[in-house]
Formats: structure tokens, sequence, C-alpha cells
């Protein structure tokens, strides 16, 4: 799978982080590096810390402690706001989108931070912030094309299907042009037919723009064709780290899955 | 003339973000601002033009305000008829202590004023949400209704309670008539209006809608929470400001706080919800809606007024409208807008409904 | 110093005429996520068909008696027409509904009887209460007292009937979700129809509290905008709340009219509320006692 690109230095590297919920510790002395252009998959048994893991890499929660080291700087805590600012983009496990805008209008969003226009020229839309409106329309629709949902440009995304929900949401994270990408649960719910187009998209994504992907799920047979490398959690604390076929075999990782949840994949 | 897109193919990003699309929608526009700029001007009375479309501008102008920020930004206002007084008492008087600025000038600034308190009203919005936030906008509301009617110093040192306001002058032509003061209102309107569907068919407009639909979401694509909540405030107590700027210099010709209480507020309330949340021209539609109703009730009540005591109609009033009202939330909770939109759809497709 | 006591003391105790009205909203937020605005024009309704029955003559019980059937009556008929029809939509849209209600009720209540002033008396006197005034020299009224009282007697009631059993197990279950509670078989609308005519009690209560006050006339309506600071201070679903909330309200509204109504200028009651609740719910916005919204992603 990784033939035809280099994966590179760490982008991100996670070091001791904990977070716990009031006497729930969710994580405990996670540690571990997101390399450059390689798709990680997070695994492990429902009620892991796998969701708590990307809020953490996102800013949505703050580590009790522990810190995260992206491009370079350590940062022991962060808005989400900063970490988009950085090149962070993200998916939710149960989609986040925009529910009373159109597709077009939900993908725009993901490029907020690219648009620099203000409130006088938008107001007036002539000139200056109508040609940034084009140019950024632009982007908008070669993502459209790419992730091929141009039929439902002008639907408000409320109306559609799982399925396509799930494809806008990733539209919606490309649009930033993301240097890190962290997809959760991109897969859930899907039909096999829907989840291979997913998987194309993501492979894509990661060959095409070289983009670098974190993703959390639940499907053995998709993380092992997918990944380049896997951790995997359980009760909070890694377990493991490295390539899937090595992962495979792990005892640690064996016991986790028939010990815990038998219904995990 | 059909209503069809079919044929029209567009060619360029800009044909397709275009205000109106399809063509037909630019034609219907073009009808309805022609009716709007020459017709009404020429051919209708001075109670059409005073007494009903004055008001409607205005009010419709007032909406858009409240419809940005409730509407489009998601945030629950009921103070908005104390931004409208802000904008009013702030032009009356610069135009009375700095007579210097021209009228524009001066209707601009007082929105620009209306625009600075609704920030300042707008900070808690970051923290409290919903309901609670709805509640604590009627401390604006009142605490602005109480500022103005214990200051004399906004009230040009008087204490009476109705000021006349200062005779207006729009490039050195000097608005007298009531077909001056509607043309007047109507520009002013025409470009506030245009400049309201820009800001949120744009960037604006996109941010403001995203924090409506899931804050969290927004934050994470780096939007941030309280600067769009902010300018949503701004932009709409701008609009409130302006609009109540103009009630007391081209409709009420006077300046009088009670013109601006908390009824108003739930007026402007009702008319963005009956008219359409997140719509521009529902915002309108709730305007000539909410505007129409109690002259209808009270031309009926008339009819039937020899055998029925003036207090009975009062209260009838205020009944019917009550139903109305809910009856209105229960047929089509989504405004007058939506049921518009629904009819456009039927008839894009009649008569192959399939 | 005994000044400053005694205006504490008799705000306390006003603040509590403002936990009743607020108790009427929290009663039908808790079990509907709604915020009733009508609850003011309830109020008015409860006390002009109160008063109206007595200066017909009909005697103190009996009069309530028919009051309390008439709110429950309005109960009924507003959850059919009003809520039912509206179950599945937004808030807001309910909150707009209740909006329009309010309109309808002030406009029957006046219609059915008049829009005149009425004096009310319930047998309290508005006087100092003597042995305290000879103790300790303070002058606090026999009647703020009595409504107190009243109003804590209401609220433990309340508190009680609404966490006990079968109907206060639905209650809290259609508080938490309706959706969950019409699946599991709660008759959604038999509940809204128990809470909409406990407000109504609540508001009989304070109407007939409020009408000796102030007369019973439209402005007594008002009085649930009093109410409004009180009850997000203490938090929209929370009983015990609204009693700490009117106590703060109440002593907060009259030491800052007492002490800072002659430097800034009078009429500071009209907002004065607002902005200390909009001051604490900086801190805690939810309420001092209200359920937090955890939101997840």
């Amino acid at each position: 799978m990784t033939n035809g690109k280099s994966i590179g230095d760490t982008l991100l590297r996670v070091d001791d982080v904990s977070v716990s919920f009031g006497a729930v510790a969710a994580l405990t002395d996670v540690s571990f590096e997101i390399r450059e252009r390689e798709i990680l998959a997070i695994i492990g048994p429902n009620g892991a810390g796998k969701t708590t893991m990307l809020n953490v890499l996102n800013g949505v929660y703050q580590p009790d402690h522990g810190t995260m080291t992206f491009n370079d700087r350590t940062y022991t805590r962060m808005r989400p706001s900063e970490a988009a600012e950085h090149g962070i983009a993200r998916t939710f496990q149960n989609v986040a989108l925009f529910r009373g805008m159109t597709t077009l209008d939900n993908i725009f969003t993901g490029r907020t931070l690219k648009m620099k226009s203000n409130l006088f020229m938008q107001a007036i839309y002539w000139g200056p912030a109508q040609k940034v409106e084009r140019e950024h329309r632009q982007a908008v629709e070669r993502i459209i094309d790419f992730l091929e949902i141009e039929e439902i440009r002008k639907v408000p995304v409320g109306r559609l299907p799982y399925g396509l929900q799930k494809r806008v949401e990733l539209g919606r994270a490309l649009a930033a042009e993301p240097k890190l990408l962290l997809l959760d649960e991109p897969m859930a719910g899907m039909n096999l037919e829907e989840k291979e187009d997913m998987c194309r998209f993501i492979l894509d994504v990661n060959e095409e723009f070289g983009t670098t992907i974190a993703l959390i799920e639940h499907d053995m047979g998709v993380v092992m064709d997918i990944s380049d490398r896997v951790v995997v959690l359980d009760y909070g604390r890694k377990i493991a780290d490295g390539h899937p076929d090595v992962v495979r075999q792990d005892s640690a990782v064996i016991d986790a899955y028939l010990g815990v949840a038998h219904d995990a994949a | 003339m059909l209503y069809r897109e079919a044929g029209q193919f567009k060619t360029s990003y800009d044909a397709d973000m275009a205000i109106f699309p399809i063509a037909q929608d630019r034609w219907g526009m073009i009808a309805i601002v022609v009716i709007a700029v020459v017709i009404i001007p020429l051919f209708t009375s001075d109670y059409i033009m005073g007494s009903l479309m004055i008001p409607f501008l205005i009010w419709g102008l007032s909406a858009i305000g409240l419809n940005i920020l409730t509407g489009y930004a998601g945030q629950l206002s009921l103070g908005h008829g104390g931004f409208m007084a802000v904008g009013g008492f702030a032009a009356y008087n610069l135009a009375v202590r700095v007579p210097e600025i021209p009228i524009l000038g001066t209707f601009i600034i007082a929105g620009l004023i209306a625009a600075a308190v609704g920030v300042v009203f707008g900070l808690p919005s970051l923290r409290i949400k919903g309901f609670y936030l709805a509640v604590t906008t009627l401390a604006a509301q009142f605490f602005i209704e109480w500022v103005f009617a214990n200051f004399p110093w906004f009230t040009g040192g008087t204490m009476s309670m109705t000021l006349d306001t200062p005779s207006m002058v729009v490039f050195g032509y000097a608005i007298e008539s009531t077909r001056d003061h509607y043309l007047l209102t109507l520009g002013i309107v025409l470009v506030l209006t245009l400049a309201a569907k820009n800001m949120v068919r744009s960037q604006l407009g996109r941010a403001w809608m995203a924090i409506r639909d899931m804050d969290v979401a927004a934050e994470v694509i780096g939007i941030r929470p309280l600067r769009t909540k902010l300018t949503a405030f701004a932009v709409s107590s701008f609009y409130a400001g302006v609009a109540g700027a103009l009630y007391a210099f081209a409709f009420l010709k006077s300046l009088d706080i009670t013109a601006y209480d908390l009824f108003r507020s739930f007026l402007v309330l009702f008319m963005i919800i009956i008219g359409g949340l997140g719509s521009i021209l529902g915002s309108f539609l709730g305007a000539a809606f909410i505007i129409l109703l109690p002259i209808f009730i009270n031309v009926v009540a008339h009819n039937f007024s020899d055998q029925i005591k003036p207090d009975f109609i009062t209260n009838a009033e205020l009944m019917i409208f009550g139903g109305l009202i809910i009856f209105f939330l229960i047929v089509e909770p989504f405004g007058l807008a939506r049921l518009w939109m629904t009819a456009k759809e039927k008839l894009r497709l009649w008569p192959f409904p399939h | 110093m005994l000044f400053a006591l005694e205006v504490a003391i008799s705000g306390l105790l006003s603040g509590i005429m403002y936990s009743l009205v607020a108790l009427g909203f929290v009663l039908i937020f808790k079990a509907s996520g709604v915020f009733n605005f009508a609850q003011g024009a309830m109020v008015l309704c409860a006390a002009l068909t109160f008063v109206r029955l007595l200066e017909l003559g009909v005697p103190f019980w009996i009069a309530a008696g028919i009051t309390l059937i008439v709110m429950m009556v309005l109960a009924v008929v507003i959850e059919r027409i009003v809520l039912r029809p509206l179950v599945n939509q937004p808030l807001i849209i309910l909150f707009m509904a209740t909006i329009g209600l309010n309109f309808f009720l002030e406009g029957l209540a006046q219609g059915v009887w008049d829009a005149q002033v009425h004096g009310l008396q319930l047998g309290i006197d508005d006087l100092p209460w003597e042995p305290l005034a000879n103790s300790t020299g303070m002058l606090i009224s026999i009647f703020d007292l009595s409504a107190a009282l009243i109003c804590g007697v209401l609220v433990a009631s309340l508190g009680v009937f609404f966490h006990k059993g079968r109907i206060g197990r639905a209650l809290r279950a259609v508080a938490d979700d309706h959706q969950a509670a019409m699946a599991v078989g709660i008759p959604l609308q038999h509940i809204w129809a128990i809470v909409w005519a406990a407000a109504g009690i609540v508001a009989l209560v304070a109407g007939a509290l409020w009408g000796q006050r102030l007369g019973v006339q439209f402005s007594i309506s008002l009085v649930a905008l009093k109410a409004l600071p009180v009850l997000i201070l203490g938090g929209l679903n929370s009983i015990s709340g609204v009693i700490v909330g009117g106590l703060l309200i109440g002593a907060g509204e009259k030491l800052a009219e007492v002490y800072l109504g002659p430097i800034i200028g009078g009429g500071i009651e009209n907002w004065f509320a607002y902005l200390l609740a909009m001051v604490f719910l900086l801190f805690k916005p939810y309420g001092l006692f209200g359920e937090e919204i955890i939101e997840r992603v």
C-alpha cells in the first residue's frame, strides 16, 4: 500500500497525555507519533478512549497533563480554532455538519481560514470580495468533483442520506487543505459499496495531496488494508503500536479484543 | 410566463453566484423595484405611502436586522426594540447637536452607535445560550428604555416625552411631502437590503449559519465563535439602529421612547418567525403580515362596530392577534418564505410533478 | 445598620413573591423544555376571575375553588389546542406560540371580565408585625411574612408531588427526553396537562397575593417580567433555584434601590434585577441550580 510515497519525519508527537472526566480516567499517559504522509489508524474496543484522543489532538478537550508537539512546536493546550489555524482538520463520529446549509456552503465553510475579506467588501459584493468568492468557489468545486457529489451541490445537507453526509463532512475538512486530517469512524454505518468509495477517497487524499491522516475505525478489514501503522488503545492506555501485520499478532491486542468486546468488529 | 430554469445553463461561477440565478426571479425583482420606485409614488395616495409603505419598509428593515441575529446566527433576542431606540435617539441628538453632518451620514453614525451598544450586550453570548440569553437581552431592552427616559441630556435637556424631529435635507433637497419621506426610506431600505443579502450569501453569512447549526463544529474549522456572534450583534443592531432612526424621522416625525418598547421587540420577532427565519425575503413578508393584520382586524371590527363597545374591540384584537399567531405557527412553522419556496418548487416542475 | 437589615429583609420577602411567579415558569420548563411566556397572562386570568367572582358575592373559598377549576380547564384546552400540534417543533416555535397565547389570554381575561382596577382583600393586613416591631424596632409586614410562608408551603408540596410517586417519575422522564419518554409509554399529553394545571394553581396564588398588593388589573401580568431574572438566576429547571434566586434578586434589588437609586436616578428596579442575573450568569451560565447542558461531539 505504501509504494509511491515516502513517509517522512514526525509531524505530531503526543507525550504522556492524560485526560479524566471527574473520577473517570479516559486516557492515561498515552504517547505516540504521527509521521508525515502516513495513514495512522487508532483502534481499540468501545470506550478505549479513541474519540477522546482525537478531541485532545484538535483542542476540543484539554489534557490534564502531557504535551503535543506539532510541526516542532510544543503545546499543552490549544483552542479548536488554533488547531485549525495550525492545519489540523477533522470529521466527527456522529456527522457534525451544518444541517440548514447546502453541500456547497458546508464545504465553503471549510475554507474560512483561507478567506480574507472584510465585512464592508462582503456587503458591497463587488470587486475584491467577489474575486475572493470566485477563487474559493473554484477550490470548493474541485473538492466536489473529487468526491463525486456534483448532484447534491445545492441540497441542504439535513436532507441527505447518512453515507453522503459523511462524504460532505470529509469535503469540508479537505477544503481547509489541512496538514493533518483526523477522521473519527469515517465508515461507520455505511454499506459495503459506500465503504469502498470512502476507502478510495481516503487513499486518494493521502496519495494525491500528501495529507497525513489519523483515523479511528472499527472495521478491521479496512484498517489492515489502508493504514501504514496502527495504535491500539485499551482502557485509556496504549497497548500496541506498529505495522498492521505486527499489531495483528500482538497478544495484548488479541486479549483486549477477545476479552472485552466480541462485537468490536 | 412559465417559471422554468430549463435551458438556463450557467457558464461561469459568477453567473451561478449572482443574487438571483434564475431569470424569472431577476425579472420579478426588477418588476417589484419598478413598482416601488415609480408606480407607488406616482399613482398612490399619501395614505398608502405614509401609513402603509413607510412603516412596512422600516419594519422590514428592522426585521432583517433581527433575522441576521436570530435567523442566521441563531441568537434569540428580545431586546431589538432597545437597539432601535438607540438609533432613534442617536440620530436625533446628532441632527440637533451637530447639524453640519448630512442626514444620511447621521443615520449611518446612528446605526454605528447602535451597533456598538449591540456588541456590548452581545458579549455575554459567548457563555450564555438559548433562553438564558433571550432573558438577558431583556436587560438591554429595559436598561436602554430607562436611560433614555431618565437622563434629560438625551432629550435635549427637556423632560418632555415627545420631541419633534428636525427637518431633513438630502443633497440639497428638502424632504417635505409624504412622497419625499417614502422615497428616502425606500432608498435606504433598498441599499441595506442588498447589503444584507450580500453578507448572508458570502463568507460572513456562512460563518453565522455555521455557529447557529453547530457551534462546536464551527470552532473546529476555525470559525471564532465570539467574533462571529459579535459581528452578528453588531450588524443586527446597525440595521435596528437605522430602522429606529427612520422610524422617528420618516414615520412618526417625533421621538418618543415608548415607540420602542418591549412590545415592538416582540412584534419584530413575530415578523421573522411568520415571515421565515433565515430569509431576507421572509423579513419583508413577515413585516407586511404584522402591519396588515391589525388594519384588517380593525376594518372587519368596524363593520360590526355599531353594536359593539370599543373596549371589546381592543380585547378582540388581542385575542385574534394571539390566536392567529398560534394558528400560523401550527400550520406553517417555517414561515411565509418557506410557503413561497414550496410553491416555486412545485411550479418549477408543473405540470409533471415527477 | 438596623435600617439596612430591615431593607434587606423586606427585600428577601418581596423576592419570595417573585419566586412564586417564577415557580410557574419552572414547572412548565421542567416538563417540556418550553419557556412559557404566557405565565404572566395566566396570573392575570386567575386573579381577574377570582376577584370578579368575589365581587359577585361568591364566598371566598368557593370562588377560589371555581377559579382553580377554570385554570385547570384552561390548562387542558391549551395542551389540546396549542401544545399538542406543536409537539415535535423546535423550542423557539413553542416559545413564540406562548407569546401568542399571552396576547390571547390577556384579551380573553379582559374581554370576559373587564379592564378596570379591582381591589382585592385576602384578610391579611399589610401592616408591621407588632411583636417584631416592639422587640427590635424593625418594621416587617405581616403580609410579606404570610406570603413567604404560603410560598414556602407551595414550593415544598410541589417539590414532593413532582419528586415522589408515579407522576414524579414520569415528569422527570419527560423532562429528560420527550421522545424516549413517549417510547416507554409515558403519556406526554397527560403530563403536560398536569403541569400546566399546576402552573395554573401557582398563578392563582401569585395572582391573589400580588392582586392585594397592586390591585387586580392588566399590569399584574407584568409581574412575570420581574420574575424572569429570578428564573434564570436560579436555573430554568430548578424548583429550589427559584427560591434562592428570588431571595437574591429581592434583597439585591431593594438594597440597590435604597442605596444606589439616589446616586444614579430612580426607577432602576426596571433593569437592576436583569443586570444582577446577567452578572451571575457569566459565571454560572445555566443558573445557580440549573442543569448544565453538556455539549458532545
